[in-house]
Formats: C-alpha cells, structure tokens, sequence
C-alpha cells in the first residue's frame, strides 16, 4: 500500500521528490518529544511524513518484530532474544533520556524526602503507614499524617515499570530475588492502575497515595515529586542535571544499550533512562532510509533543544556521536530474510 | 363483509412466493451466521490457548500468581473479583432496578402529576391530558439513557466523583465495623465497593426496561381481578403481578448478569487491579476482563495463549451463568403450568 502511494506520487509529479511516509509506534514516554520533532521535522522535509503511535514499549517492540511498522521506540530496549527474532536486523538508538519520580498526595506535606530504605520498603509492601520510622527520620520537622500508604503501580506492561524495577532491583536484593526486573513486574503490594494518567487519576483522588510517573507527566501536571536518596546518601530532586549526572556512567554498549541502574555519584538523581528507537539494519526502500537517517540526524542533534523544556534530558554529546555513527552505517537494499 | 371476499382471499403470486422463498433464505442465513460466529469466536480462542492449557492445565485456574517474569500464571484472584463484584452489583441493581420497574409499570409517576395538575383544577383541560404519560415515558428514557454512556466516561466518573464520595463512609464502616470479613481492609481508593457502585448503576437499564417489559405484558384482567376480589395494591403486586412476569424479571437479570461480568473498561479504571482474594468489599480486586484489557496490549508472544485461556475461561463463566439461567427458567415456566 505505501510503496503504491509512493510509486503514484512519484509519476504524478517529475520534479517534486515523491511522498515517503514512515509509520512508528512504541513507548508513550518520549511521544511529546517525539511528537515535537515530527512536526518541526516535517516543515524542513514536507515530503517526508511520519506517524508515531504511542501505544507502549512492549506494543511497539511487538510490531517491529512483526514488520508492520518502520521503526519502534522502546524505553526497556530490546532483550537479545527480541532482536534475534527479526531477519532485517535492528539498531537500537538513544534518542533522549529521562528520570522516573515518586509522585505523592500527602495533604500539608510540602516536600518529601525517601530514604533507599523508605521507598524500597514501600515498594516492597513492608512500611505500611506514612508515619513509619523509616519516613520520618529522613523527614524532620515534617508532620507526617497517620496515614495507611496506598502504593500505585502500573496495571500494563511498560517500560516505566521495567526501570523501576531494574533500580529497585538494584537497591534491594530482596526485591531482585521478587518480584524482580520486569515490564509488569509481580508487584508485591499496591493498587495497579493503566498508564501515566491512570497512575496520576489514582493519586490525585486518594490521599495518601504513593505512585511512579515519568518526570516529564509529573512535571507538566505540577505533581509534587519526592527527593530520593541515592547510593551515595545524598538526597536528590529530579532535574535535567541530576538526571545527566546519573547517565553519564550508563556505559553503552555496541548495541547503544545500557543503563545505570543505581548511580553512585552524590548529584546523580536515582532512577534515569535512555529511551531507544528500535530501527531496522536493512531498508527496502533506499529513500525511506535517507528519510530516516535525516530524522535521526535531526532528533540526535537540533532535536536535543526541545528535549528540556518538555521534561526530558539532552543526550551527553559522545551518545549523539555514536547516534550518528549508528544510523549511517544502515544500510538500503533488500532483506537477508524476507520478513513479511 | 362478502363483497371483500376476493381481495384478501387469492393464492400468493409467483412473485409474492419467490420473494417469500427469498425472505426465508435471508432469515435463515442471517440466524445462522450469528451462531457461526459465536462458534468461530469460540474456537478461535480456543484454539490460540492451547499451548496454555496444555503447560498450565488446571493449575492455572487454582493458582493465585500472575508473574511474568517467573512464567507463573493463575486467575484464581481475577475469577474470584470476577464472580464477586458482578454477583454484589446484580444483587443492588436488581432490587433496585426492579423497584424503578415496579413504579414505572405502576404509572405511580403519571398518577402523581395527575394529583399535582388536579391540585390547580387543571387535570382535565385539554393540554394537560397527556401529561402523566409524558412523565412516565421521560423517566423511563432518563433510564435508558444511562445505557448510553460510554463506559470509559463510567470510569473516570468513579475515580473524580465516586470515590471521593464514599470515603468518608468507607473509613467510618472500616472503623466501625472492620472485625467483620466485608469491612476488614481500609479504602485506598479504586476497590471492590466503588467498581460494584458503578457496575450497579451500568446494569441498572438493562434490569429496568426488561423487567418493566415483562411486567407491563402482564394481562390487564388479572391485576383488574385481584382488585376485584378486594386485593390490596401491595397484594396485587407481590402475589399476582410479580410471580405472573417473574420469568421475564428472572431474564432481565441474567442478561444483566452477563454484562456485568463482560464490563471491562469501568471496572478495569476502577477496581484496583491487585491480584488478592479477599471478601473486604473496601479492598482493591481484580477481573478477568480488566486483566486482559490490561495486559493484551503488550502481551508477548508466551503471554498470549495465557491471555486467551483466561478469556476462555471468561467465556466458559458467562455461558455457564446463561445455561444456568435457561436452566431456572425453563423450570419456573413447568411450576407455572403444573
């Protein structure tokens, strides 16, 4: 069907460059930023248009691997075993990055401050009441109410929770041991709700209520966020500078994957993540390709400008490079293995 | 009237018949295919689930965990909510939709704008003859309407409106009454108890208008006889009227029964998604439609079979409720006749 549009276009007109539409669909973490790119994008390249749909890591990862779209966007990446089961291949590119927060609804409670100890706990299901030692000792001179916690978690598979979970993971041993790294982990405790906005629906009606949310969504629905200890006892708030600071130790490897699941470094905020597009190695369509390639260049670089202002962090500049480096060596041509 | 005789007295044309033949074909394909359908349904799924049903057997239907990192697969917990919330929420919206059928079959609307109009000595002139059926009718589509809305809306009314509502209430049955088993677990929020309130309101047209149906279809002559032999309205109601629609009212709910079990949009927003097993009405749940609704999007290629045992399963509770039904009132229809 695309590549009769195209053709169509390509007669209808000698001289304009044909139509060439590219189709994405995956995480609703970077959709904004993306979705910003998109547009100033296409103004540069009118003839190049691309639809993302933000129906969710697993969704997108699920597609690509069924070649239904032209590139997914991932925030878990994509397990060895996922990239095996496509015949075209797959680079993996960062493309932003971004923290994950507490978000609370405690009334009269200004700031938060969670020791590793208090919110492993409260993931775990074991500190059960807000005015829990392990809370309160991190947060003198605040009046904690007597309140029970209502813990909540994602209900649907995501990419959020795989993060989350990968810190926590990483934090405690009991939580690695269960429920574990996962896209829908096994939470132990909590009320489960879909989606960001089903998270921050359940958090503003209950109070009491404890939940995680991307910083970005936090941030655009002024939901108060609590500062987090991390490995070196330092308590610290969300920011584009601490999320950096956290990712400038997440080593990549050749695939462009990897994470720091629990940054040491005293400015470092604890929970932050790339967020990848998942692209094919081999393009049919060469034009489709140089498409992409452009895109990818622009995301990697003017792109980054948008990325503060809508919650997320610029890529440190050797990621952008090896962005770059990445997306030129695909290649056109046709597939080692058809995979339609 | 002899002089009409052969108008409406002639064998069918051979038009009148190959349009007949025709008419019966369609019908015929037309009923047919919606049975195939179901079956085609049926077997589809079941078909995709047995890789599941082989690896999990029944163990799937006992097991209480849903993991899918450790492979382990159960919906006990969901069956359970499943069952639960729809058996509460057909227990409230069946009396109470059977009481709003009962005061509009009764027309107690229409005689109460009746004796307002008479109040002013308005009730015979001529604009304000047809008011008391227009109050009927009106509330009777107010009702109806309530099917209308999308369940999603449903949803979001219980989290912004519901909830914040029965708080207050829920703390105090907690404090008050939380040695019982109902009440055992505070509210966090989304639960059991405001699912079932919404559920409750979500069924509530479809038990009105077909109990209002059935009670409305019952003959005119016996209610005239039972006050004719000097029966109270009370008695009429209870020993002539109800017993002689109970089937109908018996197939309103059943048929609301299975929607309440098949809900999944309203309830998955709100009834909490934990996986536990509890009788606290106040304590989050799970059910099956909201764990599909919840994990089919993402669902890998080992979580789909999983998935499409439990919609089995789903399947299997609804058509077990609806025979079960069929069973009752098929039963009922001998009583009537012996």
């Amino acid at each position: 069907m695309l590549s009769l549009l195209a053709a169509f276009t390509a007669c209808g007109s000698s001289e304009r460059p044909r139509l060439i539409r590219l189709q994405g669909a995956g995480a609703s973490f970077p959709a904004p930023l993306y979705g910003r790119w998109f547009k100033v994008f296409n103004a540069a390249h009118p003839n190049v248009q691309i639809d993302y749909q933000s129906v969710g890591s697993g969704s997108g990862v699920k597609s690509v691997i069924d070649g239904t779209i032209d590139f997914a966007a991932s925030d878990a990446a994509m397990t060895a075993e996922e990239i095996e089961r496509v015949p075209r291949g797959i680079q993996l590119l960062p493309m932003t990055a971004g923290s994950i927060v507490l978000s609370y609804n405690l009334p009269h409670v200004e700031e938060l401050k969670l020791s590793r100890e208090a919110y492993t706990g409260i993931f775990l299901g074991k500190i059960k009441s807000w005015d829990d030692a392990a809370i309160a000792s991190a947060n003198p001179g605040v009046q904690l109410p007597k309140l029970p916690i209502n813990l909540v978690v994602r209900a649907d598979s995501s990419g959020t929770s795989f993060v989350i979970s990968q810190h926590l993971s990483a934090v405690s041993e009991e939580f690695a041991k269960n429920p574990g790294t996962n896209k829908m982990p096994n939470w132990p405790a909590g009320t489960r709700a879909k989606g960001n906005e089903g998270i921050a629906s359940n958090l503003k009606s209950t109070p009491g209520s404890i939940g995680y949310l991307e910083y970005g969504y936090a941030e655009t629905q002024h939901m108060p966020m609590a500062s987090l200890q991390n490995k070196s006892g330092a308590f610290v708030r969300a920011s584009t500078e601490s999320g950096q600071s956290a990712l400038k130790n997440a080593k990549l490897s050749a695939d462009l994957v990897g994470w720091n699941p629990d940054p040491a470094e005293p400015a470092s905020y604890p929970i932050a993540t790339y967020t990848w597009l998942c692209v094919y190695r081999h393009y049919d369509d060469a034009q489709e390709l140089e498409a992409l390639r452009d895109f990818v260049h622009y995301g990697a670089s003017e792109g980054q400008q948008f990325a503060e202002s809508l919650g997320y962090i610029p890529l440190p500049d050797d990621v952008r490079k090896q962005v770059i480096e990445a997306v030129d060596k695909l290649a056109p041509g046709k597939t080692v293995a058809s995979s339609q | 009237m002899p002089t009409n005789h052969q108008t409406f007295a002639q064998p069918p044309s051979a038009r009148q018949r190959v349009l007949d033949q025709i008419f019966g074909v369609l019908t015929r394909a037309a009923a047919w295919i919606a049975g195939l359908l179901v079956a085609v349904i049926v077997l589809q799924i079941a078909w995709k689930a047995v890789p599941a049903v082989r690896e999990h057997g029944l163990s799937f239907l006992t097991g209480t965990t849903w993991d899918p990192k450790q492979q382990q697969f159960g919906i006990l917990p969901q069956i359970w909510g499943t069952l639960y919330s729809s058996l509460l929420a057909i227990v409230i919206g069946g009396v109470l939709g059977l009481c709003i059928a009962i005061f509009l079959s009764e027309g107690f609307l229409g005689s109460f704008a009746f004796r307002v109009l008479s109040l002013f000595g308005a009730q015979h002139r001529r604009w304000a003859l047809r008011i008391p059926d227009r109050a009927d009718l009106l509330l009777r589509n107010l009702v109806e309407l309530l099917a209308a809305i999308p369940s999603v809306v449903y949803g979001l009314w219980g989290i912004f409106v519901v909830i914040p509502l029965i708080r207050p209430w829920a703390d105090w049955l907690h404090a008050r009454f939380g040695w019982t088993a109902l009440f055992s677990e505070p509210l966090q929020g989304p639960g059991l108890l405001p699912a079932v309130i919404v559920l409750t309101v979500m069924i509530l047209p479809t038990v009105t208008a077909l109990s209002r149906d059935a009670l409305a279809s019952v003959p005119p002559k016996l209610r005239i006889a039972a006050y004719g032999i000097g029966a109270t309205r009370w008695e009429t109601m209870l020993a002539v009227l109800l017993p002689a629609a109970k089937r109908g009212i018996f197939g309103a709910i059943v048929i609301a029964f299975g929607r309440a079990l098949g809900e999944t949009m309203a309830l998955a927003m709100l009834i909490g998604n934990a996986n536990k097993i509890s009788l606290s009405i106040l304590s989050p749940a799970n059910t099956l439609a909201a764990l599909l609704a919840n994990s089919f999007p993402e669902a890998g290629p080992k979580e789909v079979p999983v998935l499409m045992f439990a919609a089995l399963t789903l399947l299997l509770i609804t058509l077990v409720v609806n025979v079960f039904g069929a069973l009752i009132m098929s039963r009922a229809g001998v009583e009537k006749k012996a």
